[in-house]
């Protein structure tokens, strides 16, 4: 078990970036990492540290969302086996450049989470090996999960031809 | 035996024989998508056991089947498959709705869903529940072998009155029509035509369901 | 969709190979529901397999986003359809860990139970159907009846045979009743038997041991690369359970009770034997548990004004049905605090997990769900390559993909 301080500090000299920030919620320690760290700091956190197991990517749309101030979160939970340690890693992205660094080449676990990320967000990630929509179909037009597309969709699944008894 | 016919020899009208033979020996298609799936195969094991209404005998070949049991919620990407199987059935076939999603969506009002196959493909029996009880699926069965009995010819042509489809199907879409904001359950999805009692944002407007 | 060939016979004799996409689902016996695989055979040989999901898409958690923590429990049910409760229990230990709510010790206990039952029937089904895929018929009905077991002691629990939404803030819908504690006794007391059965007939059954040793083999390494995590992580060695590394509920108490079941092979036999012997663990659990089960409250304190008083209450008295309304109206409701938290719990399919996003209002901003199936399918791609396109079945059916909580 290595103290979340420690890493901290280790991963502001090894980075040379003063703006991580560590928070701490119940029993979860989340990172904050400017975007242009991020591939640097979660490199680090798996090869220095241990962080073997990438558990989740998601993302947040902080459009509603009370006092905030950037529209995207990308949130990072990863795990270490060895010592069962978590750690949340957060970034933020704003409207016009949603374009992030892909994880694929640490973790092979990022291949499909990024997809999913890509499908409901609309957020790039640069270098991933096959970037599609996953769950929706290719002509899908919107990204379902942004705040801004409502619960009932617009109307894409009424689309369909109708089969009548005499057609088929 | 008053005619004189020996003793293995019936005479029926061959509509009825259809019919009997039918009910019979329906074969399902189980087009079995989410929950109401593992229910379906609870009716097949053992403490059910469909066997005893002559309809086990689950094909996954539409083309061996002629009962379709569109079993769980069918989303905007399976529903092509759903109507591409429903085509390959031969007749005469029939098929039930089984669950509140494929009947109208249940509690999954969302974008992704299909608010009721019957918009799409036509259906002759609907089973309530979310699950339904496997019990309610042996009484539908049950129905459906009494529906084809009483109402089935030997060429089909009782379809002929079912052709036109009794469910609001898909018209094309005014450009008036709304979408109801989200989180208001008391309305059904689509209102035609609009009134003004529910005021919507402009963002909100339906982009046209079919260009005419 | 027929058969297409690929490769042109341009190629010079030695290079020539002759390379067919075959489709395999949406609709398919053996895809249990609606995955479908893109094949790429050489010969009977499997050279590449891209899945494609989203077949049962449906939306979760732009749904989550619409209604208030205790509504969402009946969505999160029908998410692991063969294992609902546990999804509950998953979904109510998240929120509670936001609220910062400890429960009571007989609501851990009761809620641990489910939670075992959860992953007997869980285990049971994939099993049967694993059996079923590969050509064997009856361990399916023997496992099918003890999950109609375990639904009647879920109903007798909740009232709802399959989707009970058992759980609620704070607590459970109801307590449960002597006749509840007495089926599971009976149910602990006949299991062993099933499961003997079972055993019997698949463990050391030739055709079964043929098609699954050796087959879809998931090296270490790549199993926590790939983020595997539950019973396909521990037949592959990662000896990683929640249950023990950051136990939740009674299972910190109830430690020395059960052990962690792993294996080294990585195959689809190895991940066979650790589900059967994880319904061995779990029946310990349930044992120990019911015969220890506390007396007392089940429900934390009405006052903390965040857990539903109990239903007679409501209808007779003007506090209960005051204490309702301060939950239930839209402009009322739970206060949460404007914070983010992950939390996960051991579900019998692997680590479920839920990410809430709280803005202070009583529904979730952003309800994201870890789905183990999910990354347990990204696997599938890595197992399928090398192998007979009928070891696909095998691989599939040990992977334990559930398409609702694939897709959700």
């Amino acid at each position: 078990m290595i103290a979340y301080h420690h890493i901290l500090e280790t991963l502001r000299r090894i980075t040379g970036c003063s703006h991580l920030e560590l928070r701490t919620f119940r029993d979860n320690v989340r990172l904050e990492v400017p975007r242009e760290y991020l591939y640097p700091v979660l490199q680090h956190l798996k090869e220095g540290f241990g962080f073997d197991m990438l558990i989740d990517i998601t993302a947040v749309d902080y459009l509603y969302y009370p006092d905030a101030r950037r529209r995207f979160g990308v949130i990072y939970c990863l795990l270490n086996t060895s010592t069962g340690q978590r750690l949340v890693v957060k970034t933020y992205l704003d409207e016009p450049d949603l374009h992030l660094p892909s994880v694929f080449p640490l973790w092979k676990a990022a291949d499909w989470l990024e997809r999913e990320v890509y499908d409901m967000f609309g957020i790039v990630f640069d270098g991933h090996p096959d970037l599609r929509r996953i769950l929706l179909p290719e002509s899908f037009a919107d990204y379902p999960l942004r705040k801004d597309y409502p619960l009932r969709g617009r109307g894409e699944r009424h689309n369909f031809p109708t089969l009548s008894r005499a057609e088929s | 035996m008053a005619l004189g016919l020996p003793e293995n020899v019936f005479i029926a009208n061959l509509d009825k024989l259809a019919n009997w033979v039918r009910a019979n020996s329906l074969w399902p298609m189980p087009f079995a998508t989410a929950c109401c799936g593992i229910e379906l195969m609870a009716v097949g094991a053992s403490r059910y056991d469909i066997a005893r209404f002559g309809a086990e005998v689950m094909r996954f070949s539409p083309r061996q089947c002629d009962l379709m049991i569109v079993a769980g919620r069918i989303v905007m990407k399976m529903l092509p498959v759903l109507q591409r199987i429903w085509l390959q059935m031969p007749e005469p076939k029939w098929c039930i709705s089984m669950g509140a999603c494929a009947c109208s969506g249940g509690v999954f009002d969302t974008y992704a869903v299909v608010q009721g196959i019957d918009r799409f493909i036509p259906v002759d029996l609907y089973i309530p529940g979310c699950p339904p009880r496997p019990e309610q699926l042996i009484q539908a069965v049950l129905d459906l072998q009494e529906q084809i009995k009483k109402t089935g010819t030997l060429t089909g042509r009782e379809f002929q009155r079912r052709t036109q489809l009794q469910t609001p199907h898909l018209r094309p879409a005014a450009p008036t029509d709304l979408i109801v904001a989200p989180g208001d359950y008391s309305t059904a999805t689509l209102r035609w035509p609009a009134d003004d009692k529910y005021p919507v944002h402009p963002s909100r407007r339906l982009p046209l369901l079919q260009d005419n | 969709m027929p058969l297409e060939l690929v490769e042109t016979w341009e190629t010079t004799s030695n290079q020539k190979q002759y390379l067919w996409t075959l489709n395999f689902g949406p609709q398919h016996p053996a895809t249990h529901t609606t995955l479908r695989l893109i094949l790429t055979l050489d010969g009977e040989k499997v050279v590449k397999a891209v899945p494609d999901i989203g077949y049962l898409h449906s939306g979760f958690e732009k749904l989550g986003e619409d209604l208030n923590y205790n509504q969402y429990v009946t969505i999160v049910d029908r998410m692991n359809y063969i294992s609902p409760v546990a999804n509950e229990i998953a979904w109510h230990h998240v929120v509670e860990k936001l609220l910062g709510i400890e429960l009571t010790p007989r609501c851990q206990y009761i809620r641990t139970i489910l939670a075992e039952l959860a992953r007997i029937s869980d285990h049971c089904l994939n099993i049967g159907t694993a059996a079923l895929d590969l050509g064997a018929f009856t361990p399916f009905l023997y496992a099918f009846y003890q999950r109609e077991l375990i639904y009647d002691i879920i109903q007798e629990a909740s009232g709802q045979r399959f989707h009970p939404s058992y759980t609620r803030i704070g607590g459970l819908m109801y307590d449960v009743r002597h006749e509840w504690i007495r089926k599971v006794r009976a149910f602990v007391q006949s299991f062993p038997k099933a499961h003997s059965d079972i055993h019997r007939l698949l463990t050391r059954n030739r055709i079964f041991v043929q098609r699954t040793k050796g087959i879809g083999v998931l090296p270490r390494e790549l199993a926590i690369n790939l983020g595997c995590t539950g019973p396909v992580a521990r037949a592959s060695g990662v000896v990683r359970d929640l249950r023990k590394d950051e136990p939740y509920l009674a299972y910190g108490e109830l430690r020395d009770t059960f052990q962690v079941v792993c294996a080294t092979g990585g195959d689809c036999y190895a991940r066979y034997l650790v589900r059967m012997e994880e319904m061995l663990e779990s029946l310990k659990i349930i044992r120990a548990a019911i015969e220890n089960l506390p007396s007392g409250p089940v429900n934390i304190d009405v006052e903390t004004k965040e857990v539903l008083p109990p239903k007679p209450e409501t209808w007779r008295t003007i506090e209960g049905l005051i204490q309702h309304f301060e939950l239930i109206m839209t402009n009322r409701g739970l206060n949460t605090p404007r914070e983010e938290i992950y939390g996960a719990i051991e579900s019998p399919n692997g680590e479920l997990g839920f990410y809430i996003v709280a803005d202070g209002s009583d529904r979730p901003y952003r309800c994201r769900t870890r789905p183990p199936s999910f990354v347990h399918f990204a696997v599938f791609p890595y197992l399928a390559v090398g192998h007979q396109i009928s070891d696909m079945v095998a691989i599939l059916g040990s992977l334990n993909i559930i398409a609702a909580e694939l897709d959700r």
